[in-house]
Parts: structure tokens; sequence; C-alpha cells
């Protein structure tokens, strides 16, 4: 198999969001930048199994970003895979992201392609379906599943309130959460194996956006909490039912 | 020129979200001074004509059993064809599971910019700008779509339905239906239970209910409410609860009007997936808990002595 994982840079979890520039810039300052959690910790885990349980196999990632990507790229090789390509681009617009990951993927022959489920900062689940609908291939999204049988691959994919299992022929897309794989730290050979992988470095292909970001907004600050005393939790019942009007 | 509302449906009945989707595109059509008409894959047993209810007047259909299945290649080539016979100018889905299988997809094949998590009606005063949650519930950003052609997938538990007592016409719509792809060998479902991502009450538990064993406190309070029970993290991952019922940011994300935490701390990450529910409600014995900042109504006190009290005045409003 010739896997192609999709691997994206997001704030650290923890980070504080805050705005610049008029409310069109994350203030930068003082945010760690990881690797986007379901990028790292199923996509790229669940494909280097797969990669351990067939030798013959091969794990490129791909990445969308300019050079401050590549201490992420590194971490990502680190983790295992054998090489990585960053197309040299910035941008917010999820159909420009894709359609240079389907060109990378094209040219490569991928059997897999495997996204995360979504970006914890655009929150877009959108690049996996669009990279799938450009080169038309099947895409399975929100997948905590994911086994081959033959060239056949079982997934099992989230849905309302439930799961649904599916059997599609490769190759396809397939958003990858949790439930894939366990996360994995990089050992020292890992992190020192990866200085030597090829990181390829590729220019953008011109392509037309479709959306732009204009402004951000924080959410209204919430008014303070109404702490109500624990000798009187019924008090709690009144509220919700009379003032808040949620029950 | 219209708007077309995608409505999702499972095991024959249309989705709530999709009631909200289409409330949403019919509040858009009447900005646009247009017309909201809706499209319905599959067979389904609700009666259509009732989206009229919703502000839709025409509803597409295809009634085809193979079609209560997806495969989101098969469904975007229909409505591609739907949104050329009907000369559709904005699309609306719900941003549920289906919606963000099919949205994307759509977006390429129109070439029409998409915005998916959409939380608000578009502002058309100059272009066309979305409203839209990112950073995990952390903040917003407006996001224009720059192309003639557009697609918004609005959060589920962001808009409200409103209803009138207007009538659907049905038409059936006349395309082809590719062979599947995708081959459903399963599906598991919870029976029985609100699903966690459409619920408009949720009652969760995290560490602080110290053991699987106590968890009626969680479940009981749910079951007077009817609402949906979730977790934290390491609630799911001690297998104390099953994994769909795991929120915040590597689990689930949900927005419900009401949100009640019980022995959760509030880590940044749990709230993430929680803190665009309307009103939180934290029951911890920590006074200093960080979730305590989030909240709108709080209780510092044991759950142990709290909660049992709590659903005994909940059983005695329900009983008047
Ligand atoms: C990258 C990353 C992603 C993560 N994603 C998630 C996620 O999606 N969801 C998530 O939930 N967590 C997530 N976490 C974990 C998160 O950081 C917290 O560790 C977790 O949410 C804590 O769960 P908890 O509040 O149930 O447990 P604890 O932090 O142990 O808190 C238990 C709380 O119960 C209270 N308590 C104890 N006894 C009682 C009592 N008798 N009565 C009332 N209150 C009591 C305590 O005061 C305490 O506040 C993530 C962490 C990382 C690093
Ligand atoms: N700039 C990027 N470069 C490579 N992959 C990306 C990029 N942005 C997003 N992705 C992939 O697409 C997935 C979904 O992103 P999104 O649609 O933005 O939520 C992510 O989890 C990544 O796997």
């Amino acid at each position: 198999m010739k896997i192609l994982v999709c691997i994206s840079k997001t704030p650290d979890t923890t980070a504080k969001i805050a705005f610049v520039d008029n409310n069109t810039k994350l203030a930068a300052e003082g945010v760690q930048w990881i690797i986007n959690p379901y990028d790292e910790w199923y996509a790229l885990v669940r494909a280097i199994e797969l990669k351990e349980a067939d030798p013959n196999s091969v794990v490129h990632l791909i990445t969308v970003g300019t050079a401050d990507y590549d201490s992420i790229i590194r971490k990502a090789l680190a983790l295992g895979s054998d090489e990585a390509i960053r197309v040299d681009a910035n941008s917010d617009d999820s159909f420009f992201i894709a359609s240079q990951i389907a060109a990378v993927a094209k040219k490569g022959q991928y059997d897999l392609i495997f996204t995360g489920k979504e970006t914890i900062d655009y929150n877009g689940s959108s690049i996996g379906g669009m990279v799938a609908e450009i080169l038309d291939l099947p895409f399975i999204s929100y997948a905590a599943k994911f086994n081959l049988e033959g060239s056949n691959a079982i997934v099992v994919r989230e849905i309302e309130g439930g799961e649904e299992t599916c059997k599609i022929r490769v190759p396809l897309v397939v958003s990858c959460q949790k439930g894939m794989a366990e996360q994995r730290i990089p050992n020292m050979k890992g992190i020192m194996g990866a200085r030597s992988k090829p990181l390829i470095v590729l220019e953008p292909i011109a392509f037309e956006t479709l959306t732009q970001i204009t402004s951000f907004e924080l959410p209204p600050p919430k008014a303070g909490v109404k702490i109500v005393s624990a000798d009187k939790p019924e008090e709690l019942v009144r509220l919700l039912h009379e003032e808040a009007k949620a029950i | 020129m219209s708007v077309l509302i995608f409505l999702d449906q499972s095991e024959g009945r249309i989705k709530k979200s999709s009631f909200e989707a289409a409330s949403y595109g019919a509040k858009l059509a009447e900005l646009m001074s247009t017309n909201a008409e809706a499209i319905v894959l599959g067979d389904v047993a609700d009666d259509l004509t009732q989206l009229g209810n919703y502000g839709v007047t025409k509803v597409h259909t295809v009634k085809n059993e193979v079609l209560n299945r997806l495969d989101a290649q098969v469904f975007t080539k229909i409505i591609a064809d739907a949104v050329k016979s009907i000369d559709a100018k904005v699309i609306v889905f719900s941003n549920n599971f289906n919606g963000k299988s099919i949205a994307p997809r759509l977006s390429v094949r129109l070439k029409a910019g998409l915005v998916s998590g959409a939380v608000a009606l578009p502002d058309t005063s100059n272009g066309f700008t979305v409203k839209k949650n990112v950073f995990s519930g952390n903040a917003f950003a407006y996001v224009s779509i720059k192309t003639d052609i557009k697609i918004i997938a609005l959060n589920p538990n962001s808009y409200n339905i409103t209803t009138n007592d207007g009538v659907a016409e049905l038409a059936e719509l006349a395309t082809n239906i590719d062979a599947f792809k995708v081959e459903v060998l399963a599906t598991n479902k919870v029976v029985g239970e609100v699903p966690l991502s459409e619920a408009e009450l949720v009652v969760s538990g995290g560490r602080g209910l110290k053991g699987p064993e106590n968890w009626s406190l969680v479940t009981d309070l749910a079951k007077l409410l009817g609402a949906a029970t979730a977790c934290s993290r390491p609630v799911a991952d001690s297998n104390w609860r099953p994994h769909h019922e795991h929120v915040g940011q590597t689990g689930l994300a949900i927005a419900p009007n009401l949100y009640i935490a019980i022995g959760i701390s509030g880590a940044i990450q749990h709230l993430a997936g929680v803190n665009r529910s309307k009103v939180i409600v934290v029951i911890n014995k920590d006074a200093e808990a960080p979730f305590f900042k989030a909240a709108d109504y709080g209780i510092v006190g044991d759950a142990f002595e709290v909660m049992p009290k709590i659903i005994e005045a909940v059983r005695l409003l329900k009983q008047a």
C-alpha cells in the first residue's frame, strides 16, 4: 500500500486564543504549535501501523504550508514514515489546500489518503471530502476503525447516535478520529532518523480560492456564575425552570 | 434562482438537525426574495408536505430505497443535478456526519465556496459573509464566499426552528443513481437514546463520580429530563462509559441548550467540546475548579449528597 497522510499545524490545545490587527490575525505570541491532534494520533499512527503490518507499504506525509511548518513535519517524520512533501503555500481556503494535496496525490498514485477528522483551529472537516471529489475517489469521514482485507478496506465510521461498518475498494480517502489508533511518542531513534529523511518542498500549483476569512471574533464573556447553596440544591432546579427556562 | 436545503434522514425519519437547516434555509430565501426548496433522498415515512411548516415551498424527492444508505459520491451527483435543474444559488446542509461527507464534495463539483460550521444567517449587505465556529468553540470567523453558488453547512443546535402552517409541494426528481462504491455491512445504533449530537439537554459526568457504579446519579437525572448522557475523556478511557459519550476536543463537540457537568474539572480540552452550550451548570466539590468560570449556574458541593436531592426536585417538577 502507498499511503499519504495529510498533516496540518494548529495551536496547542491549551493555547489562549486572541486576535490582533483589527481581529484579522491570531495573536501568535506565546502560542505553541503542534501537529493537529487527529492527524498525529490517528491518521499518522494508523498509517504507520499498516506499514508495520506490511513492510512493503510506504507512508508519505504532505503538508501545505510555509517553512514554519518544517518543525511540525520533522516531528511527524520522527513518529515514523518515509518521506515528507511540503507544498510551499499559505492559505485559509479549504479548496486551495485540497487542490494542492490532490495534485500531489494524483502524481504519486496513492492507494490510501488519510486526513484528520478536522483541524482544531479552522474546524472545517472539509479537506478530505474535497480531495476525494477532485480525485473522484470514495471518502469515508469520521472513521473510528480501519482495516485492510486484500484490496478492500473495512471501515467503521461514526453516524448520528452510533456507527456503521462499510466495505470499499481502495483507493480511497479516509478522515480519522478516536479509535483508529493509540497516540505514540517519538523515540530517540525516530528523532535522529527523521533528520535524514527526505523533506521535499514543492512550489504550489495556481488554483483559485473560493472563500476568504475576513475577520475573527471572540465569544461574548460569560456574565459570571450564579452559585446555589449546596444545602438547597432544589433551588437550582427552580432557577433552571423559571429563570433559565432550560428545563 | 432559489435556496436548496438537503434534508438528511435516518430510518425513514427526517433528522432534527435537518429541520433547523430547513428553517435557516427558508429564512435565507426570504432575505434573498426567493424560494426555499428541499431535497430528500431515499424512502421516507414522514409526510413531506409538512415541510411547508418550516417554510419550504417544494420538496424534490428520489424515492429509492438504496438511498437510505449513504454513498457520498452518489449523493453528490444527485444533489448537483437538483442544483442545476432548479438553479439554486445557495445550498444548505446540516453540519452533521452526512453533511460533512457530502458538502465538501459538492463544493468541488460545483466550484461553490463552502462554509462549514455556520452559526448564523449570512450577511449579504456587502458580498456574502457567513459566521462560523473556529478554534473549537473558542472563537468565530467571518468567512466571505466569493463564488456565484454558495454552500453553507449549519452547526446543529445553532439556529432555532420556526414553524408556520405552510404546505410544501412534492416533485420527483429525474436523475440517475450511480452504482454504490460503499457497501454498508452493519449499522450499530444505540436505540431508544437521544443521540448526543442532536440533544437539547445533556447530563455529563467526570472522574469526580469515582466509578461506573455511581452513574445512576447521571442517568437517573438524564432520564427524568429526557436528556442525553455524556462524559469526560478519562471516564471513557477507563471504560466507565462508552466512547461515543466522550465530549471535548478529542471527542464530540456539542451545543445543547443545557449542559450539566457533575464532577468534571473543566479542563480546557473538555470545554472545547461544550462551551457553545447555552446554559452550563457545574456541580463540583472544589470551588476552584476551572469549570465554574465557564458556568452559568453552579453548586460547590459533594455530588453524592447534592445529586439525589436534585433528582428528587426534578421528579417533583415533572409531576407538577
Ligand atoms: C490534547 C488533549 C486532548 C484532550 N481532550 C479531552 C477531551 O476531548 N475531553 C475531555 O474531557 N478531556 C480531554 N483531555 C483531558 C483533560 O485535560 C482533563 O484531563 C480531563 O477533562 C479531566 O477529566 P475530569 O474532569 O473528569 O477529571 P478530573 O480532572 O480528575 O476532575 C474531577 C473533578 O471532580 C471533582 N470532584 C471530585 N469528587 C467530587 C465529588 N464527590 N463531588 C463533586 N465533585 C467532585 C474534583 O474537584 C475535580 O474537579 C484532553 C487532554 C489533552 C492533553
Ligand atoms: N494545510 C494543510 N496541509 C495538509 N493537510 C491539511 C492542511 N489543512 C488541513 N489538512 C488535513 O485536512 C484535515 C481536515 O482539515 P479541515 O477541513 O481544515 O478541518 C486535517 O485534519 C488534515 O489532515
